[in-house]
């Protein structure tokens, strides 16, 4: 045998290997993405931010978070404690901000150990822990950013995270317990990043809370955290109590039906208003609003 | 020199690592399928409730960034003058269906054909992973999608539409708009699966910048809520 021959043989051991390691290496060991970068929001469906004080549409709310949330007042944003207490984790895909995602690799064979998304000012980093580790016993310490786990589904990061402290479903009230977790998955698609989230609440939602957005990776680079949050005085004295409203009594409960003729029980969230059913149940009653004449978009540039 | 040996080892790599995303492999799309799309889902509006669970009013296009002479049209919006021209499914052509609360049937029509048909104006989008035929066809509310395989996630990427409405209020897409759609699938928690489908829809005339959502939709056991209704332009 001339070494022609012997090192035909040596390259076609080598891609037989290649091709045998590849076929039983774990899926996820094989298809993970790279998702570093700066993505800019692309903010084309509503940002339930609560611009209207109760507007809870497209919640699967209960009864109990309705009434939680019908007590709530903005106003408690404004009281020196709370000023700074920050929003749950998937305030990341509610909110109008892009995500800063890096990784963090362990230095002798690079593996990456885990990947984070930057705070803003109002919201904790979420960092997504690759390495295996366990989530803390359920009775562990509850922090604003919570405690996340990753691992990739073919080209998909899924992350899980645990132990968030209670919050708000959004900004005007609905509310969280501490015993929400959240799945959320990055799907990748050339530049662009759709953001799957799935929030459980046992406490506060009829149904799973299912929210999607997408980001546009671009040159310009986010910072990693946000500014810090600095206190002031709004308006609200020291020990003046924590504004509230009774349930039964929340002034706003009307304003986005009388605004947009949208029925009572959609403005409150109840499940079945985010089906097709409740689209043919409320066809025979309901009547357009008048046409929109301001705040309607964005003036047009061309 | 190489021999055979290698020869048959690198024609062997090349197989395996040829992706199922290859156009020379789409022919067998039904069998290659990574995900399984087909069966019965329901969309669930957790997102611009507003605009999608009942008509906004007329001239609002908020979050569309629409350019000037769409605004003259979305003004002009006229329901029943829609109705009476035949033109009712406007709001349920390609670029604003999948965003239609309803249901969706989805089926292989043959091993290189998706079909997705709308219980909800009953319209039936063809995502067809095999070359279309050759010439252009009649413009149609569905348009012409091609479609293609990426890793665990499907792209389709449809043109050839007639102008329809991005939403019910008439904020309108041309003739000349193209859409690019992802649909990924995740398991649900309470079981079953949740599909997302992420759409691009440019347009050269109507939009100042791509127009980008995600729709989300939960898979349903069977077809025993499959609602067929017509479409109209005045709900």
């Amino acid at each position: 045998m001339g070494s022609d021959a012997l090192f035909g043989d040596m390259v076609a051991a080598r891609i037989a290997a290649v091709v045998f390691l590849a076929l039983i290496a774990p899926s996820g060991a094989l298809a993970q993405v790279e998702l570093a970068g700066s993505w800019i929001p692309r903010a084309f469906e509503d940002v339930p931010n609560g611009g209207i004080p109760v507007d809870y549409t497209a919640l699967p709310l209960n009864d109990e978070a309705r009434i939680r949330a019908l007590s709530y007042s903005e106003a408690q944003l404004a009281m020196i404690e709370r000023q700074c207490e920050g929003w749950p984790q998937f305030y990341l895909v509610e909110g109008p901000f892009g995500l800063k995602i890096w990784s963090d690799t362990e230095p002798a064979k690079g593996a990456v150990v885990s990947w984070t998304i930057g705070a803003w000012e109002d919201r904790a980093p979420l960092v997504i822990w690759m390495d295996g580790r366990p989530h803390p016993p359920a009775h562990a310490e509850h922090t604003r950013g919570g405690f996340t786990t990753g691992r990739w589904e073919g080209n998909t990061l899924v992350a899980r995270t645990t132990h968030m402290k209670a919050g708000f479903l959004r900004k005007n009230g609905p509310p969280n317990s501490d015993l929400t977790t959240m799945t959320t998955r990055f799907f990748r698609h050339g530049d662009l990043l759709t953001v799957l989230m799935v929030v459980e609440d046992p406490i506060y939602l009829a149904e799973p809370y299912v929210l999607s957005k997408t980001y546009q990776l671009d040159a310009t680079p986010l910072l990693a955290v946000g500014p810090p949050c600095v206190t002031a005085y709004e308006g609200q004295e020291p020990g003046a109590g924590v504004p509230h409203f009774l349930p039964e009594k929340n002034p706003f409960i009307d304003e986005l039906t009388t605004l947009l003729h949208i029925p009572r029980e959609a403005v409150l969230g109840e499940v079945r208003t985010l089906y097709p059913e409740y689209r043919k149940e409320m066809k025979d009653r309901y009547i357009a609003p008048p046409p929109c004449t301001r705040n309607c978009g964005r003036v047009p540039t061309r | 020199m190489i021999g055979p040996r290698t020869a048959a080892a690198a024609l062997l790599a090349a197989a395996l690592i040829a992706s199922p995303a290859r156009p020379q492999a789409q022919a067998a799309a039904k069998v290659s399928a990574p995900i399984d799309l087909t069966g019965y889902w329901v969309s669930f509006v957790t997102e611009d409730w507003r605009y999608r669970m009942v008509t906004p009013p007329r001239g609002d296009y908020r979050n569309v960034p629409v350019t000037r002479e769409a605004l003259r049209v979305l003004n002009a919006w006229n329901p029943a003058a829609d109705q009476a021209a035949g033109e009712a499914c406007k709001s349920y052509g390609a670029a604003g269906l999948m965003r239609v609360p309803g249901r969706f049937r989805i089926t292989w029509q043959d091993d290189t054909t998706l079909r997705v048909d709308s219980d909800a104006g009953m319209q039936t989008r063809l995502l067809r992973f095999a070359s279309s035929p050759a010439g252009r066809p009649e413009r149609t509310w569905q348009g012409t999608s091609a479609a293609r395989w990426d890793a665990r996630s499907l792209t389709v990427v449809t043109t050839n539409m007639r102008a329809g409405y991005l939403r019910k209020n008439g904020v309108p897409y041309s003739e000349h708009a193209t859409m690019t759609e992802y649909f990924d699938v995740a398991p649900h928690p309470s079981g079953g699966q949740l599909l997302v489908v992420t759409a691009v829809v440019v347009d050269p005339q109507y939009l100042e910048l791509p127009y980008i959502t995600s729709a989300n939709f939960k898979k349903e056991p069977d077809g025993s809520r499959w609602d067929p209704m017509p479409c109209s332009a005045t709900w």
